[in-house]
């Protein structure tokens, strides 16, 4: 499970992840279940259906496959594999029942995206597994432990039935060693202070916290301090560049700029240590995330 | 249709925020956008704004706000209420924090009596819906809006948009929450229960009891009879429930209300807004602009990344801290370009679309005078264009 606050790179995290997860020729499923599309969107193909599709290929021959579930479809899918409801589904669908069930009913539509996740991570075909690692970019921090919380909210509603006995198996699994969830960051205020709070809820809520991934780090640019203004010139001047007073005055400020920042993600940087969870970095892509970035990215997360 | 806030910087439409702050006619603002970008700021900067600048009544209504943002507002306590926050001359800033639950609460209680309300509360249906069901928050914050706008107490009221899954919710919620509470398969639920209740479907016709038996074997019997005794008691109130709905929804589309999309200059956030603006264009609704959020600026724009960096490289034994420096330069010269391509595909997209940058800070804003640093002074206008513009 991947989630952070929005605008973070969830997505872009989740789709390195799964890279690194396949490099060496695995099989891995990147799902995501917010209808945003975000994934073919990265890898610039066109929307995914609700259908299990190869989007890249990992180093070492591994393949990644990605799925967009949305609840409706994972509704009549559950529907049809466990009651044979084929022509009632539909008439469900008519009558605005599906509608309801995924919309309307607190908790079944998240227990339903977390049943689908839980079906490919436990899929098997000839007593293998299908997939190595299920990667989802999960929603956002702001409500991802009531998303893996799903038997609370069911359990509130359903004291006995089906909705309990599906929410009560995808509860155990999110509980489980086989789950981790990883917690994506920037070197920002209000990313950190979100991370720490979610920390504290998914701990609380005993669901397994994986690593805390600082994305978007900038590389340290080996700059001493600030640099006079005398300095400036005679070096623009050495590479021909032009000296003018604006240009250095220019650089001069910049420079006192980064420093500042620097020193606010120093501060930063030990807040997220003091966390407790392992951090990895990723590192700031100039080029943004295309098919090269996640390279990148996914070598940092090995 | 654009240009009402509009003037003309250089080769683009400038938002003024200002002008759509100090007009009387405008009685509403919505910022909406992806999650992240800094509404819930954009929202109180423009609040403190139109109080401090243009002596407005405002209230600002935040969903979610960050725990120092929301601090500095006097939003220490939850209590669904305006609560003053500063007063400037004839200009006063309140501020509010959504508790959806509580708005729902309230629904409840002004439509029906403390009786029935009681046993409405006891539903765990009820219980469920109105702390967690994904719409109820877009539902409540329309809501709020109603209630706040009825009051008459407000010049202007800011609105920031709850985070939703998708930027559309806030616009869809309530017309699926209407019609749901409203609708066929209500109805259906409904006549059972008030035909005595004994059997959920025994008047339904042959070709529902499919339905009902694939109804009763997904959702469970105990559950059904929730919702039942759930739906029968808020049907009496919530007659009108699309009726509100769509009020709503006709005062988001009048000119009194200036919505502003609000975006950082980054892949998801544009696209979010690109999405945004069709949609807001398609339904008729006023769309005022786009604030552009955490836009980074070059001293030295006429230096480029490549040759920062190959001069670094030649000067880097002999000038170690001016080559730092022109690294420095060219790691934002990259950065402003990125974002320039970026925010392209909007500004390409919908041409007529005013905006405005707020360049980036180093920290957030979590105090008022932060707030009021947030817009930067408006750049300078320039004469009209000799040629008409695109509008």
């Amino acid at each position: 499970m991947v989630t952070g606050k929005g605008g973070t790179g969830k997505t872009t995290v989740a789709a390195a992840l799964a890279l690194t997860l396949a490099a060496g020729g695995h099989r891995v499923l990147l799902v995501e279940v917010e209808g945003r599309q975000g994934i073919a969107q990265l890898f610039g193909i066109e929307p995914l259906p609700y259908e299990e599709r190869k989007v890249a290929e990992a180093e070492g021959g591994g393949e990644v496959r990605a799925l967009a579930v949305d609840p409706e479809s994972a509704l009549l899918e559950y529907l049809d594999r466990f009651y044979r409801l084929g022509a009632a589904g539909r008439a469900l669908r008519r009558l605005g029942a599906i509608d309801f069930a995924t919309t309307i009913a607190p908790g079944v539509r998240d227990v339903l995206l977390t049943g689908k996740v839980k079906e490919a991570a436990t899929r098997t075909e000839g007593g293998h597994r299908v997939y190595r690692a299920v990667v989802l970019d999960a929603p956002p921090a702001g409500r991802i432990g009531r998303f893996l919380n799903v038997t609370t909210e069911t359990a509130r509603l359903a004291k006995v039935g089906p909705i309990k006995t599906q929410s009560e198996g995808v509860a155990a699994l999110l509980r489980s060693p086989m789950t981790a969830v990883h917690l994506v960051t920037l070197l920002e205020e209000m990313p950190i202070q979100e991370t720490a709070d979610t920390l504290a809820e998914l701990t609380e809520l005993r669901l397994p916290v994986g690593k805390v991934i600082i994305n978007a780090a900038r590389p340290p640019l080996l700059v001493e301090g600030l640099v006079s203004q005398a300095e400036l010139r005679a070096g623009l001047a050495a590479a021909g560049l032009p000296a003018d007073p604006a240009t250095v005055a220019g650089l001069h400020l910049e420079t006192q700029d980064y420093l500042a920042r620097e020193q606010l993600e120093t501060r930063l940087r030990l807040e997220v240590a003091g966390l407790g969870r392992p951090v990895v970095e990723l590192p700031l892509l100039p080029g943004g995330a295309d098919r090269a970035g996640l390279a990148t990215l996914a070598a940092a997360l090995r | 249709m654009i240009g009402r806030y509009a003037r003309v910087v250089a080769d683009h439409f400038a938002l003024d925020t200002d002008t759509i702050l100090a007009d009387p006619e405008v009685r509403i603002v919505v910022c909406c956008g992806a999650g992240g970008v800094g509404k819930t700021t954009t929202a109180a900067a423009c609040a403190l704004r139109a109080a401090e600048e243009h002596g407005r009544r405002t209230v600002v209504l935040t969903i979610d706000p960050a725990r120092r943002l929301a601090q500095s507002l006097g939003l220490t306590e939850l209590d669904n209420r305006p609560r003053l926050v500063k007063t400037a001359g004839d200009g006063e800033l309140h501020a509010m924090m959504l508790d959806m639950k509580r708005t729902f609460d309230e629904v409840v209680e002004a439509h029906t009596n403390p009786e029935r309300a009681k046993e409405i509360f006891a539903n765990p249906f009820y219980q469920a819906m109105s702390s967690t069901f994904s719409g109820t928050q877009e539902y409540m914050a329309m809501e709020k809006l109603g209630q706040l706008r009825a009051e008459d107490r407000w010049d202007l009221i800011v609105v920031d948009t709850p985070p939703s899954r998708s930027a559309l919710d806030f616009l869809d919620a309530p017309a699926r929450l209407a019609r749901f509470l409203d609708g066929r398969m209500l109805r259906l639920l409904l006549a059972p229960a008030k035909a005595g209740g004994r059997s959920m479907f025994r008047f339904v016709s042959a070709s529902f009891s499919l339905f009902s038996r694939a109804v009763e074997k997904v959702i469970g019997g105990q559950l059904l009879r929730d919702l039942s005794g759930f739906v029968e008691a808020l049907d009496s109130m919530f007659g009108g429930f699309r009726a509100r709905a769509e009020r709503t929804y006709r005062v988001l589309q009048h000119p009194q209300t200036a919505f502003l999309l609000v975006a950082t200059p980054e892949s998801d956030a544009i696209r979010e807004a690109c999405y945004f603006a069709e949609r807001l264009v398609a339904e008729r609704m006023p769309l005022a602009g786009l604030v552009l959020n955490r836009v980074h600026t070059t001293a030295v724009p006429g230096l480029s990344a490549a040759d920062s960096l190959r001069a670094a490289e030649a000067i880097a034994e002999s000038h170690p801290g001016a080559a730092a420096a022109l690294r420095v330069h060219a790691e934002l010269m990259q950065l402003v370009v990125r974002e320039q391509r970026v925010t392209a595909r909007f500004t390409r997209a919908f041409p007529a679309v005013p905006y405005v940058e707020v360049p980036a800070l180093p920290t957030d804003v979590h105090d008022l005078d932060g707030l009021r640093s947030f817009f930067p002074a408006p750049p300078s206008a320039t004469p009209a264009p000799t040629s008409p513009a695109p509008v």
